[in-house]
C-alpha cells in the first residue's frame, strides 16, 4: 500500500505544516513515511504545496506523481492539480476559495473549509487543520488519535486548543455531509 | 517516540537531521551565513550548540563564516558551516585554504538551482564540479551526497569522523529536496556511535612538526592553546610549517596531500546499490536521483528488463574502479542528474569506452520522475 497525498494552495495557509502533521500521525501509526514540499521565494501568497507519502514499505521515489487525495485551497492549485489526481482519487475542494473545478479523474468533495475553520476558531489561519480533519475523515489515512496527537504537538506553542477545535470541526463538517468512503 | 532498539524515532526534516547529527558527531562550533535552502541547519544550532558547550556565531557573510571555521577547528573544535550555491562560491578561497594547511572542517551545501542566485527554493544538482573543483589548484576534498534523510544522519556523523581523520575539509552536498523533506530516522545513542577524532602528536611542544605525516600521510594536530605553537600559511610549507620554495618540498606536500585521500579511498567510498548481478543496464546516480533511480530499475525489472543501479554517496574521491569494473560488464550505464551533465564525465572516464553512457539532464527546477529514467532505459 502506497497512498500519495498533495495538499495545495498559497504560501501562508499552513499547508506545509498540514503535510506534516499528517506525516507525523501516519508515522505514529507505524507506517513509513516522507513528507516534501515546494514553495515559491516568497513568505506568502506565492503557489505552495505539500506532499506526503504513506507506505507499509520502505519509500524509494519520494515525490508524489497521481495523488490519491488531493486538497486544493486556491483557485491557482485547482487549475495546476485537479487533473492530477489519480482514477477514482478523492479531491477535496475549499468551495470558499474555489470558483470553478476543472475536469479530474477523481472523486470531488466540496466543504467551504476556510469558513468552517473561521465558524469554529474565529481564524481563518486554522483552515489548514480543519482541512486535515476533513481530509482524513474522507479517505480515512491516519487514526483520529495519531492526528490529535500530531495536531497538538505540531502547532505553535499556545495554539493547540484553537486547532484543536478547527480540527473537531473539519471532521463534524465532513461526518454531517456522510462523505465518508 | 520510542523505536526499535529502544532509538528514539522521530520525523525529522534533512537539515534538522543535519544539525543533530553534527551535535552526536561531536561538532561544537558553527559560523555561517543565513541562505535558502539551508537555514534551518544554522537555526537549529544556533540553538543546539549553547547547550551542549558550543559555540554558534552568525558572521557578516559567507567568507567570514568559512574563516571562522578554520580558526575553530585549529584551536581543537569539530566546526561546521552550512550554504547553498551563492554561498558556496564565496567560501572557495577558504575552502582552497582549509585543504592546504589541512584544517579539518565540515561544509553543507544544500544545492539549490543555479547559476548565480538561480531558484533559491529548487532543487539541483549542479555544484558537483563546484565540490571537487571549485577553489583553484590541486588540492585534496571529499564529498559525500546523502538520498534520503537517514542517509544524512549517517553521512554527516562520516564527513566529521573524514574530516578529522585525515585533515581535510569534506563537503556535504545535499539536494534541496531532501534537506527539506521530512522522513522518519531513528536517532541512535550517542554510545553507538563511533567518534574519530583528529591525531594528537605524542611529542612535546619543542620537538612538535607540525607538518610531519605519520605513516597514514596525515600529520598531528595540536590544538591552539595547548603550549604547541604553530605555523599556518596558505603558502607552501615544509614540515615545521614555514614558508618553502625548494622544488623537492614543494613536489612532496602536493603528493602527500593526494597520496592521503588516495590510500583512504576505499574506507570512505559509500555506494549501495542493486540488482546489479544480472543487469545489462545500469543507472549511475547520487542524491534524489538515486531514488528515482531505485524506483525506476524496479519498474524496468517489472517489464523483465535486466536493469540495475548504483547510488554514489561518495562522489569525491569518484569511485573510478568501482564504476569502471560495472562498465565493464554492462552494455550501457545510464546517468540522470539534475544538471547540464556533470557526472557523466566522470562515469565515462570510469568506463574508458567499455560500454555505452547516456545521459540524461533535467535542468528545470524538478527532481527527475523514475517515469523519464524507464524511459532512457528502454531506448535501445
Amino acid at each position: 500500500m502506497r497512498r500519495e497525498i498533495r495538499l495545495s494552495g498559497y504560501g501562508g495557509q499552513g499547508l506545509i505544516l498540514a503535510g506534516i502533521i499528517l506525516a507525523e500521525a501516519a508515522m505514529h501509526d507505524g507506517h513509513e513515511v516522507v513528507q516534501s514540499q515546494s514553495y515559491g521565494p516568497e513568505a506568502r501568497g506565492g503557489a505552495s504545496r505539500a506532499e506526503v507519502i504513506i507506505s507499509d514499505e520502505p519509500i524509494d521515489y519520494p515525490k508524489v506523481t497521481n495523488p490519491d487525495v488531493l486538497l486544493l485551497m486556491s483557485d491557482q492549485a485547482c487549475k495546476r492539480f485537479a487533473g492530477s489526481a489519480c482514477q477514482g482519487g478523492t479531491v477535496i475542494v475549499d468551495s470558499g476559495l474555489i470558483t470553478s473545478i476543472p475536469e479530474t479523474s477523481g472523486v470531488v468533495y466540496k466543504f467551504p473549509i476556510t469558513d468552517i475553520a473561521v465558524e469554529a476558531t474565529g481564524r481563518s489561519i486554522s483552515a489548514n487543520v480543519a482541512a486535515l480533519g476533513v481530509l482524513n475523515t474522507v479517505a480515512k489515512l491516519v487514526s483520529p488519535e495519531s492526528l490529535k496527537n500530531a495536531v497538538s504537538s505540531r502547532v505553535p506553542r499556545g495554539t493547540a486548543e484553537v486547532n484543536l477545535a478547527a480540527l473537531r470541526a473539519g471532521i463534524a463538517a465532513a461526518e454531517a455531509a456522510g462523505a465518508e468512503r | 517516540m520510542p523505536g526499535h532498539n529502544g532509538r528514539d524515532l522521530r520525523l525529522l526534516q534533512g537539515n534538522e537531521c543535519c544539525a543533530e547529527a553534527a551535535i552526536l558527531a561531536g561538532c561544537r562550533f558553527f559560523a555561517g551565513y543565513p541562505i535558502t535552502p539551508s537555514t534551518e541547519i544554522a537555526e537549529l544550532l544556533s540553538e543546539k550548540l549553547p547547550q551542549v558547550g558550543g559555540k554558534f556565531i552568525q558572521m557578516e557573510d559567507e567568507i567570514a563564516s568559512m574563516a571562522a571555521v578554520i580558526g575553530a577547528s585549529l584551536t581543537g573544535a569539530k566546526s561546521m558551516t552550512a550554504t547553498s550555491g551563492p554561498g558556496f562560491s564565496l567560501k572557495q578561497e577558504n575552502i582552497g585554504f582549509a585543504s592546504f594547511t589541512e584544517v579539518p572542517c565540515v561544509i553543507v551545501n544544500v544545492q539549490r538551482t543555479g547559476p548565480s542566485t538561480g531558484l533559491p527554493t529548487a532543487p539541483a544538482q549542479a555544484d558537483l564540479m563546484q565540490a571537487r573543483w571549485g577553489t583553484h589548484g590541486d588540492h585534496p576534498i571529499v564529498a559525500l551526497y546523502p538520498s534520503t534523510v537517514p542517509e544524512v544522519f549517517d553521512l554527516t556523523i562520516k564527513a566529521f569522523n573524514i574530516a578529522e581523520q585525515l585533515r581535510v575539509p569534506v563537503i556535504l552536498l545535499m539536494d534541496e529536496v531532501v534537506g527539506h523533506m521530512r522522513e522518519k530516522v531513528a536517532i541512535p545513542h550517542q554510545s553507538e556511535i563511533e567518534i574519530v577524532s583528529r591525531p594528537q602528536p605524542d611529542v612535546p611542544p619543542e620537538e612538535y612538526l607540525p607538518y610531519a605525516a605519520g605513516p597514514d600521510g596525515v600529520p598531528p594536530m595540536a590544538p591552539f592553546g595547548t603550549g604547541y605553537r604553530w605555523h599556518v600559511t596558505g603558502l607552501y610549507h615544509d614540515e615545521t610549517g614555514f614558508p618553502t620554495t625548494a622544488a623537492p618540498k614543494v613536489d612532496r606536500l602536493m603528493k602527500r596531500l593526494y597520496s592521503k585521500i588516495e590510500s583512504a579511498a576505499d574506507e570512505i567510498t559509500f555506494t549501495s546499490d542493486e540488482f546489479l548481478d544480472d543487469a545489462d543496464t545500469v543507472v549511475v546516480a547520487c542524491g534524489i536521483t538515486a531514488r528515482s533511480a531505485r524506483r525506476s530499475v524496479r519498474l524496468a525489472r517489472e517489464k523483465g528488463i535486466r536493469a540495475g543501479m548504483v547510488q554514489l554517496k561518495t562522489i569525491w574521491p569518484f569511485p573510478y574502479d568501482l564504476v569502471g569494473d560495472i562498465a565493464g560488464r554492462v552494455d550501457r550505464i545510464i546517468v540522470p542528474e539534475m544538471n547540464m551533465g556533470q557526472l557523466i564525465g566522470e562515469v565515462e572516464r570510469a568506463a574508458k569506452g567499455r560500454c555505452e553512457v547516456v545521459g540524461y539532464s533535467r535542468v528545470d527546477g524538478e527532481p527527475i520522475a523514475p517515469a523519464e529514467i524507464v524511459a532512457k532505459i528502454e531506448e535501445v
